[in-house]
């Protein structure tokens, strides 16, 4: 492998308080200088004139729906990660609502085949609490630790019995592995297709009310602090969340929570379009649950910024809104909707969001990646924070183009994108 | 019945160049101006045909395609009528008889009956929003025949017709919706249609089925029947669809005509001039006891005969505003 020198960006790199402009150098796949012995280093094949451009820890998704096997017609293990190398993530975590499930060594073993066939990024694997993701037996979870799972999930489905759910973090202990929940109690959000409000009731469609996921949070927190395991509580969206969050935090609980970009910049007021690309889970809410959610990133109480990536075929959205799947295609325009509507307001600085975007991540599922120290994999995101572009569905690489940003205008993205010190993108 | 010899002996004025609505999805979005020219339309179509009884060829060559996802008796055979009575051909389609039954996407169940070169397709669906996204994917007019609890814009132009009728104006009228709000596309499409002409709208009900927010637009929020009552000018009384209520609302029918039911009692405390509506149909002896749905106040009859004459009026006006762009 040959030698790589990025000269002259402005390298962030959070897990080491790093912020200034100078060189970096790669060798055989690692981290090998930073500062001038980068700089004054010999023998360099490769250079990239990082001038103008910041130098990130590759970006890693902990939430991302991958849909292989079972639902290939939405997205593919090489499209999802060809997407994710496009929106500048080096790693993913991909979610087990594959069919079969990621309930196996097997299937854990087969994602990572069809990854290394892809040959895009880093792919670990998230599988199920439950046998069958039916939230009724543990899944054999010191196997597929053993296998590679880098933690349990049964999401997007959340795990309903509180009894399943608390001998899931007991267990999970010997294997220091998270368990991710998706908080939400189905009997409060039954049917409903977006959040509960003002906004639902004049449209008349069924709303999902924070109190479903607000008292699923609570129930999750309780849990995490009388095991002691560690919890990773996914797609936080309320302002009653958030605040149990930062308390179980303040107590010492060991949890990591997430949010997703989409419940960062759009509100309730989208639905009345009737367009079902805005359908997620959790719904899109009020500017009192945004602006309570940006506060927990500035804060440190949301530790994570995801693309909740759910891709779904144009067949199974265009269609009526109760029928059609949740979710967006997000994983190619996270990071230039992240930029445009946290950094640029002025919400976040740079050094933040790549934490959010790689080194909370990674200590979340406690991957051994998103930092750039000497020694480290050589994964690495430049990011033109200047870049104007548009949102075009018609050039995504993911299969599918479920997302209601067409034509949005936007303001910073990954322009070379490193994987074990490969080059895997520049534009 | 008598056929109009032609259209210019019945006078029918032209379509305003201010309405330029190729669909009728929902009163909400609609301006006060096209509210006004819907209802006069409406009226003005119904006196050219005697009553919503002679036809008339203003839409003569075109046709109309009814297309019913949802079970529908009086609405689907008013929007026929109307059809009929401008000299337009219909098309009827159900769910129950159709390929959606055979997994077709409803998407392409109206671009093949559009392919039949339909002019307008009035649709009725159990989901909101399902008229609005067939609006984006065909090039005819759509009219919403009721989209689940969303809107049903004709019913409120009807019910807004026949106060009109009745006292020559909306402005400054209190007129109650009394019931399941929540579920009731009626109700919706009367608070959008009755504020925009300047009346005092109140939805009245169990505080399960009304919400609070209704206040954020202007509405006021009652609980109590016995106490709205004797300012009201017009109480409209919501039908309880109880195949809609998969989570019970409240404890028991016989509560519910015993807090909300319009009966003797509770008339002796109305106005003098009272009107008395609903959208049927109608459970005699829960919303409403017989007397009053068959006593003097009640204008029952005369909104279903409205119904013609709003929906001629919105056929009319969206598949000319259709023609003039296309």
């Amino acid at each position: 492998m040959s030698s790589l020198l990025i000269r002259n960006g402005r390298i962030i790199d959070p897990s080491q308080s790093l912020d200034e402009i100078t060189d970096l150098l790669v060798d055989q796949g690692k981290i090998i200088a930073i500062g001038p012995d980068a700089t004054n280093a010999t023998d360099v094949t490769q250079e990239i004139d990082a001038t103008g451009l910041i130098v990130a820890p590759g970006l890693i998704d902990i939430h991302v729906q991958l849909r292989e096997p079972g639902f290939e017609e939405d997205e593919t293990i090489e499209t999802g990660t060809a997407a994710a190398i496009a929106g500048g993530f080096t790693s993913i975590a991909c979610l087990p609502n594959t069919s079969p499930v990621t309930d196996t060594q097997a299937q854990v073993q087969f994602i990572q085949q069809k990854a290394r066939q892809a040959d895009n990024c880093h792919v670990f694997a998230i599988a199920c609490v439950s046998k069958n993701r039916e939230g009724q037996e543990l899944a054999e979870m010191g196997i597929l630790t053993q296998a590679g799972a880098v933690a349990f999930s049964d999401a997007p489905k959340p795990l309903q019995k509180t009894d399943l759910f608390r001998r899931a973090l007991e267990y999970s202990r010997m294997f220091d592995v998270p368990i991710l929940d998706h908080p939400e109690m189905p009997e409060l959000s039954q049917s409903g297709i977006m959040h509960s409000g003002a906004i639902s009731m004049v449209l008349g469609l069924s709303g999902i009310h924070p109190d479903s996921e607000e008292l699923a949070t609570g129930r999750d927190l309780r849990l995490a602090e009388t095991t002691g395991a560690r919890l990773h509580l996914m797609d936080i969206s309320t302002e009653g969340s958030v605040e149990l969050i930062r308390r179980a935090k303040g107590r010492g609980v060991n949890v990591t929570s997430e949010v997703c970009i989409a419940n960062l910049m759009l509100t309730d007021e989208v639905m009345r379009t009737f367009d079902s690309n805005y359908k997620v889970n959790p719904p899109l809410r009020s500017q009192a649950h945004i602006d309570a959610c940006v506060a927990g990133l500035q804060d440190g109480t949301i530790d994570v910024i995801t693309s909740g990536h759910a891709p779904r075929a144009s067949e199974k959205k265009m269609t009526e809104l109760d029928r059609a799947p949740f979710g967006m295609s997000q994983l190619e325009i996270t990071l230039g909707l992240a930029i445009t509507n946290l950094v640029t307001p002025g919400h976040l600085d740079f050094p933040t969001l790549i934490a959010k975007l790689a080194t909370n991540p990674a200590r979340a599922l406690k991957l051994d990646k998103g930092t750039l120290a000497i020694g480290a994999d050589a994964d690495i995101t430049l990011i033109d924070p200047e870049a104007a572009w548009e949102v075009d569905p018609t050039t995504f690489e993911s299969l599918s183009t479920n997302t209601p940003f067409a034509g949005m205008p936007l303001t910073g993205r990954a322009s070379t994108v490193i994987v074990g010190g490969i080059v895997k993108l520049q534009r | 019945m008598k056929v109009a010899a032609t259209d210019s002996a019945v006078n029918i004025s032209p379509v305003p160049d201010t309405w330029q609505r190729r669909h009728l999805l929902g009163l909400e979005a609609l301006s006060k101006e096209d509210i006004l020219t819907l209802l006069h339309t409406a009226v003005e179509l119904k006196a050219a045909t005697g009553g919503c009884k002679d036809k008339l060829s203003i839409l003569s060559g075109k046709t109309v395609a009814n297309m019913f996802f949802e079970n529908s008796t009086r609405t689907r055979n008013s929007f026929s009528l109307a059809a009929r009575r401008l000299g337009a051909d219909t098309v009827e389609f159900s769910a129950s008889s159709s390929s959606l039954s055979k997994g077709e996407t409803l998407i392409d169940t109206a671009k093949t009956i559009e392919a039949m070169n339909v002019d307008a397709m009035v649709v009725r669906h159990s989901t909101p929003g399902s008229p609005h996204l067939l609006s984006q994917n065909v090039g005819c007019s759509i009219l919403n025949a009721g989209d689940g609890p969303h809107e049903h814009p004709t019913q409120g132009m009807l019910d807004i017709m026949t106060i009109y009728e009745q006292r020559g104006s909306l402005e400054g009228l209190t007129v109650a919706m009394v019931g399941d709000i929540t579920y009731s596309r009626t109700a919706r499409s009367n608070i959008w249609g009755l504020k925009k002409l300047g009346a005092h709208v109140i939805v009245c009900g169990p505080s399960t089925l009304v919400s609070k927010a209704w206040e954020e637009f202007g509405v006021e929020v009652s609980h109590s029947l016995d106490d709205i009552i004797p300012r009201c000018d017009v109480l409209n009384l919501l039908r309880i669809q109880f195949e809609r209520q998969y989570t019970r609302p409240f404890p028991s029918v016989r509560e519910y005509a015993f807090l909300y039911g319009m009966n003797k009692r509770r008339m002796e405390q109305a106005k003098d001039d009272i009107l008395i509506m609903a959208p049927g149909p109608i459970n005699r002896g829960v919303e409403i006891t017989p007397d009053v749905a068959d006593g003097p106040h009640s204008v029952i009859l005369h909104q279903v005969t409205n119904g013609i004459a709003v929906r001629m009026a919105a056929l009319y006006l969206t598949t000319t505003a259709n023609q003039r762009e296309g």
